[in-house]
């Protein structure tokens, strides 16, 4: 046996204090082991913070000179390279609020049904894979259906309506899948305790089940708020225009089956498609698209967090 | 004493979960107002017995059941308004499951799915069940704080007065003991023995004492037969019918 290995605490041999705590060769190697394990885990961290800091510090400074009420509240001018992103901006909060009206409700009821009602079948199989999949396909291709589907077929042509539903079949299976993992975190004991009481499943449902999953639902659903504003393929080809003047300070101006402007498709035409737009026009759409998505994701949190301090396990 | 009204029959009751089969053909009576203790080791189908009276093994995805089970006489399998015949039922398994709610709403939970909004009927009806429950004194001044927060013991406890608040007409309890401790087993068993004038007791339990303390007669159940069922004092007695009972109870087993 090595004569430098601590003798077990269990030793019938008597150690003193002092040896006990002597370090070794051994323990100085786990020591060190154990700082470059911990300074490794760190660096990486810091290193996944640093673009994340970078972009959003990079992104204020250069588009400073431009932020202003002003801005916010005046439509895009002469050819883009003036004014402000109101029109914009305006569409992109109708786009997502309208296709989360549409989207939460049912996939929030679908994922309900999925999780407390249906039965193992091939039915649900078959529907449990279509939502997987359906959640992993390209925007772009959603897009394509949104043409077929809403813009020609259901001839509502290229209109703030069309892309609502587009971007709502797109946040759909997304929905129903974090609200199906809300509800699954919810103990199976509890709805048993409930059931052996003589309880419906809606009673169940609505005395247990939801009020321990709302948190992570809402999170859920939230999520897509900030994925429906930034997606451009989607209403690119549903009802997105370069240009639309609409009048300024208005937040009635859309209708539903108006064209529309968006800030991410905004944002794409003046960094590509528009020669000699000033540099702080482009960077502030940008912040703005940004600080939206920001915003609403910490609701998200702050959401999440209150309603998690409400719930009782 | 127990009448001679029968209140469940049981008859070839036989469950498999897939292949494995955890109830082989069993068949017995419980009378009205009896406590009958079933005592029997692990994995020998105490527990899928208590799930199909109040068909709650309908949630088992894989459970295959035949045979009958009747209550008052009416077959299960055939009621159609399934969370009446639970209500009838109270259900208390070994594991207690405070719901994340108050302690008040945990009791009052299956009176309100029942239908019934008037507080001061809730009220009494809170107390009384957690009176039964012998935990009434313990939680009187802080009936809004968590049902969870409790400790295993008083949980468990808090699982009895839901499964009394819904007034069932039997009773089923699965080890109920088994995180309790001994001073408020005895309260419970007190209990029990009281409240058996207005119900049927069904009482598996692991604790071949227990149910020598409290039962009127005894089931043996192993390998998912019925060995011998039959009043306390043949079952607990030097010469019960089966031999695999006497050394189950004395503790001479295998």
């Amino acid at each position: 046996m090595a004569t430098d290995i601590n003798p077990a605490p269990t030793s019938p041999k008597i150690v003193s204090p002092e040896l006990m705590f002597t370090a070794t060769k051994h323990s100085r190697k786990r020591q060190l082991t154990e700082n470059v394990a911990r300074g490794v885990f760190f660096a990486m961290t810091l290193l996944m913070i640093l673009p994340l800091i970078l972009i959003v510090v990079y992104l204020f400074v250069k588009a400073a000179p431009i932020l202003s009420l002003e801005f916010f509240f005046s439509n895009p001018a002469k050819g883009m390279r003036a004014g402000g992103i109101w029109a914009p901006l305006l569409g992109t909060i109708y786009i997502v609020i309208i296709s989360l009206l549409v989207s939460a409700p049912i996939g929030v009821l679908a994922a309900v049904y999925l999780n407390e009602y249906a039965r193992e079948s091939w039915f649900t199989r078959i529907i449990n894979l279509a939502v997987v999949n359906l959640a992993g396909v390209p925007s772009i291709v959603h897009a394509l259906f949104g043409v077929g589907a809403f813009v020609y077929f259901a001839r509502m042509g290229r209109s703030v309506l069309a892309a609502s539903l587009t971007l709502a079949i797109m946040t759909l299976p997304v929905i129903i899948a974090s609200t199906k993992e809300a509800l699954g975190a919810v103990p199976m004991a509890f709805r048993e305790a409930c059931w052996n009481t003589g309880a419906t499943r809606w009673q169940t449902i609505r005395g247990i089940v939801l009020p321990n999953s709302i948190s992570g639902i809402l999170t859920g659903v939230i999520l897509q708020v900030s994925r429906a504003a930034g997606e451009t393929a989607p209403i690119m080809f549903t009802g997105a225009v370069f240009f639309k003047a609409i009048s300024e300070g208005d937040v009635f101006a859309y209708g539903l089956l108006d064209r529309f402007m968006a800030l991410s498709m905004h944002l794409y035409q003046l960094s590509t498609q528009v020669p000699g737009v000033p540099e702080a026009l482009e960077y502030g759409t940008a912040v703005v698209l940004l600080g939206a998505v920001l915003m609403v994701n910490a609701l998200a949190i702050v959401l999440r967090v209150y309603l998690r301090s409400r719930q009782r396990w | 004493m127990h009448n001679s009204k029968k209140k469940i029959e049981i008859t070839d009751l036989a469950v498999r979960y897939g292949t494995m089969e955890a109830l082989k053909g069993i068949s017995f009576d419980v009378y009205e107002n009896e406590i009958l203790g079933i005592i029997g080791p692990a994995q020998s189908g105490k527990t899928t017995l208590l799930k199909t009276i109040n068909r709650t093994i309908e949630f088992e995805p894989t459970a295959h059941v035949s045979g009958s089970v009747k209550i008052d006489g009416l077959d299960v399998q055939r009621i159609k308004n399934v969370n009446q015949l639970r209500r009838r039922i109270g259900m208390v398994f070994p594991l207690p499951v405070g719901l994340p709610m108050s302690i008040y709403d945990n009791v009052a939970f299956a009176p309100r799915t029942a239908g019934i909004r008037k507080r001061s009927e809730l009220d009494e009806l809170v107390e009384r069940c957690l009176q039964q429950a012998a935990l009434w004194d313990e939680v009187k001044d802080r009936l809004n704080s968590l049902g969870t927060k409790l400790s295993g013991g008083q949980q468990q406890r808090l699982t009895i007065a839901r499964a009394l608040s819904h007034q069932p007409e039997i009773l089923c309890l699965d080890e109920f003991s088994i995180a309790v401790d001994p001073v408020t087993t005895m309260r419970i068993e007190d209990i029990l023995k009281e409240l058996r004038s207005e119900i049927t007791i069904l009482l598996v339990t692991n604790l071949v004492q227990q149910a020598r303390r409290l039962a009127d007669r005894t089931a043996f159940i192993f390998e998912s037969k019925l060995i011998e069922i039959g009043d306390n004092d043949v079952i607990f007695s030097n010469t019960p019918a089966s031999r695999l009972t006497y050394d189950y109870v004395n503790g001479t087993f295998g």
